[in-house]
C-alpha cells in the first residue's frame, strides 16, 4: 500500500485550500524556479529516466513524448493539456482540477520549458464547468502573483496559460481531434503522420498530454526520478490516481502504487465488492475502451500497463468498473456500444457504419435475439474496423465486444438457445 | 433517442433578432485575446457557448449568423461546429436542462430508475420538453463522474451520488422553486472512500 509520503495528490479530496494559498502549503511552487534552472534537456532526461508513462490511456513514455518536439524550429511551440476526461469510468482528472489546479499549473510551467513552449492550452471538456471555474481562478491566482505570465517564476522564461471549454465530444480526446477543435473546427481525427510535435497546433510543434502526467512531473523533479522509479516495477513505475466505479461499497478515486494487485485494490480502498469478492462477476480494468476481465483472472491480476496487457485487456485511464453478478453483463457492454455509436465523429466508414451496426446487433444480443452464428458475424466485423480507422475510436468500440465473447460466450449462446426455446 | 444537442436541424418557428448583449461583447474581446490574432476561429466554441447562454440555453440561426459574423468565419463553418458538439443545443429547451447520466457505470448503480423518476416527476418523456417548459429530459452519455454515480447534470451544476428519493426531491425542489444543494446529495465532499470522511 503507498504510505502517505509517497503520494503526489495530497488534496485530492478537497479537504484542504485548493487555492493558491493551500497549494504553496503543499509545497507547490515553492522551488519551482531552481527546477526549470536545471535546463530543459536534464528535465526531459530526468523524466525518461522516472520511466513515467502518459496517463492518458495509451500509456506511451512520456519523456520520450517531450523529447520529440525540434529545438530549433523557428515557430511557437505549444504544449496542450488534454483534460477532456470522458472515457467511461473515468473521473480522476475533475478531482486535480477542482482540489488541486496549482499542481496541475506548475506542471505546465515545467512541461512546457522542457519543450520550449511560451503558450499552453488547457482544453478541459465542456461539462466541467465547476472545475473549469477552479482552474481558471488558479490560473489568475498564478497570474497575479508572477508564478506565470512575462517572467514566469523569476526564471526569464514569458509562460502563458489559456482555458479552453469543449463542448461535449468524446473523440475531442484523441489528440488530433482535441487540436481540430481547438482551431475552431469539427472534432475529427487528423491523419499522422504529420504527428503534433512536427505539426500540431496551427501546424506549430505540439505535445498534447492528460492532466495527470503534467501534474506528476514536477513531483518527480523535485524528488529524483530514482524515487519514483522506485515505485511499482520496471516499465510501471510511479503512482497512479485509480478511480473505482460500480458495483463496489465505496466508489471512490485513490492514488495507489502502479501494479497493485486489484484484489487488494477494491477491497482496501473501496469498501469490497458489494455481495463480497466471491459475488464478482466482471471488472473493466481501465476504462471503457479495453476488454473486461472475469473474476477468475480478477483473483490475482496486478494493475499495472504490462500485466494487464498480458492478460488481453490494458491499463487505459486504470478505471476501474467493477461489475457483480447481479449485472446483465451483455446489457453492461451493449451500453458502451452505444456510447461509441453516439461518439464517433462519422469520418471513417468502417467506426460510422460499424459502431452502429454493432450496438444494433449487442441489443439483440441482450435478448438472445439472434442466431448462433452471428456471434462469429459480429466477431469478424470487429475484426474489420480494428486498425482499419484513423484513430482509435473503432478499436475502442471493438475491444469490449471482444472482451464479452472471449469470456461470456456460453452466456449469450444460452440466452439464443432460451429464446429458440420460447419461440418455438 | 432524442436530444436538443444531437438533432442536426436549424430550428426555425422562432425568428429572433440577435444581438450580443453589452457585457457579452466586453467577454468576447477578452476570449479572442487567448488566440493568435490570425486564429480568431479558434473562439468559436466559446463564443457560441456564449451565445447559447445569452438565448436561454440553445442556439438560433440568427445567433450563429452572429458568431460568424463576429469571427469573420462563413456560417456554414459554425453550423457544422454547432452540430458536432452535443451541448449546442440547436432547439428551445426548458428552464432546467436535466442530463440524466445513462452509460454503464451510472447504469450499474441504477440510472435507469432515475429516468424513470425524471419522467413522472417532469411530467415528460425522455428527450421531451414538460409543457409547462420548467424542464427539458435528456438521457447522455458519460458525464465523467463515474464514482460518484449516478449523477445527472441540471443546467450548469452535477448532481452525485443520487437515488430515487434524494433525485425526486431535487426536481420538486426546482418545480417548487426552492433552491437545492448541488454536488453529492450524501455528503460527500468529493470522491473520497467514505469511511474517511465518518472518521
Amino acid at each position: 500500500m503507498l504510505k502517505e509520503k509517497d503520494k503526489i495528490f495530497k488534496n485530492l479530496y478537497g479537504f484542504d485550500d485548493w487555492k493558491l494559498e493551500g497549494a504553496k502549503k503543499r509545497g507547490i511552487w515553492s522551488n519551482t524556479k531552481e527546477l526549470i534552472k536545471m535546463g530543459s534537456e536534464k528535465i526531459v532526461e530526468e523524466i525518461k529516466n522516472s520511466q513515467l508513462r502518459g496517463r492518458g490511456g495509451a500509456g506511451f513514455p512520456a519523456g520520450l513524448k517531450w523529447s520529440f518536439m525540434p529545438k530549433d524550429s523557428g515557430k511557437d511551440h505549444y504544449l496542450v493539456v488534454n483534460a477532456d476526461e470522458s472515457e467511461p469510468g473515468t473521473c480522476k482528472d475533475r478531482e486535480i482540477m477542482r482540489n488541486d489546479p496549482h499542481l496541475l499549473l506548475e506542471g505546465c510551467l515545467v512541461a512546457a520549458f522542457a519543450m520550449h513552449a511560451h503558450t499552453c492550452y488547457i482544453y478541459i471538456r465542456g461539462e466541467y464547468y465547476s472545475e473549469s471555474s477552479n482552474l481558471q481562478k488558479a490560473i489568475d491566482e498564478a497570474y497575479a502573483n508572477n508564478l506565470i505570465g512575462k517572467n514566469a517564476c523569476g526564471t526569464g522564461w514569458d509562460f502563458d496559460i489559456y482555458l479552453h471549454r469543449g463542448a461535449g465530444a468524446y473523440i475531442c480526446g484523441e489528440e488530433t481531434a482535441l487540436l481540430e477543435s481547438l482551431e475552431g473546427k469539427k472534432g475529427q481525427p487528423r491523419l499522422k503522420p504529420p504527428f503534433p510535435a512536427g505539426a500540431g497546433l496551427y501546424g506549430c510543434p505540439t505535445t498534447v498530454t492528460n492532466v495527470e502526467t503534467v501534474a506528476v512531473s514536477p513531483t518527480i523533479l523535485r524528488r529524483g526520478s530514482k524515487w519514483f522509479a522506485d515505485l511499482g516495477s520496471a516499465n510501471n513505475t510511479g503512482t497512479k490516481i485509480f478511480s473505482i466505479s460500480g458495483h463496489v461499497n465505496n466508489p471512490c478515486n485513490v492514488e495507489e502504487e502502479m501494479g497493485i494487485p486489484l484484489k487488494e485494490l477494491i477491497e482496501k480502498h473501496a469498501g469490497g465488492v458489494i455481495g463480497g469478492w466471491e459475488n464478482l462477476l466482471a471488472v473493466i480494468p481501465g476504462g471503457a475502451s479495453v476488454p473486461l476481465l472475469p473474476k477468475s483472472i480478477c483473483d490475482t491480476v496486478k494493475m499495472d500497463f504490462d500485466s494487464l496487457k498480458e492478460v488481453q485487456s490494458g491499463l487505459g485511464t486504470a478505471a476501474v468498473i467493477v461489475m457483480n453478478k447481479s449485472t446483465d453483463i451483455v446489457e453492461a457492454i451493449a451500453r458502451l456500444s452505444h456510447f461509441y455509436k453516439h461518439e464517433s465523429c462519422g469520418q471513417c466508414t468502417p467506426c460510422r457504419e460499424g459502431t452502429g451496426w454493432m450496438y444494433r446487433m449487442m441489443e439483440k444480443m441482450v435478448h438472445g435475439n439472434v442466431k448462433h452464428q452471428d456471434i462469429d458475424k459480429i466477431l469478424d466485423v470487429t475484426k474489420q474496423i480494428e486498425g482499419h480507422t484513423i484513430c482509435a475510436l473503432g478499436d475502442a468500440a471493438a475491444w469490449p465486444i471482444q472482451g464479452l465473447f472471449r469470456h461470456f460466450r456460453p452466456e449469450i449462446e444460452k440466452r439464443i438457445q432460451e429464446r429458440n426455446r420460447r419461440v418455438a | 433517442m432524442h436530444h436538443p444537442g444531437t438533432n442536426n436541424k436549424v430550428y426555425k418557428k422562432i425568428n429572433d433578432n440577435f444581438e450580443w448583449s453589452s457585457e457579452n461583447f466586453k467577454k468576447i474581446s477578452e476570449i479572442i485575446k487567448k488566440y493568435p490574432s490570425n486564429r480568431i476561429q479558434s473562439a468559436v466554441i466559446p463564443l457560441l457557448d456564449l451565445a447559447q447562454r445569452q438565448n436561454n440555453g440553445w442556439l438560433s440561426k440568427n445567433s450563429m449568423e452572429k458568431v460568424a459574423e463576429t469571427l469573420s468565419m462563413s456560417y456554414i463553418r459554425v453550423l457544422e461546429v454547432a452540430t458536432f458538439y452535443s451541448m449546442f443545443n440547436l432547439e428551445p429547451i426548458g428552464k432546467n436542462f436535466v442530463q440524466i447520466c445513462r452509460t454503464t457505470p451510472c447504469w450499474l448503480r441504477g440510472s435507469d430508475k432515475l429516468s424513470k423518476v425524471a419522467q413522472e416527476v417532469c411530467e415528460t418523456n425522455i428527450g421531451e420538453t414538460s409543457d409547462d417548459e420548467i424542464f427539458t429530459v435528456v438521457e447522455v452519455e458519460c458525464l465523467g463522474a463515474c464514482c460518484n454515480a449516478p449523477m445527472v447534470q441540471i443546467n450548469d451544476d452535477y448532481y452525485e451520488d443520487l437515488d430515487e428519493e434524494s433525485f425526486k426531491k431535487i426536481l420538486q425542489d426546482l418545480k417548487d422553486n426552492k433552491s437545492i444543494k448541488v454536488g453529492s446529495q450524501i455528503g460527500r465532499k468529493s470522491s473520497q472512500p467514505e469511511r474517511k470522511f465518518d472518521a
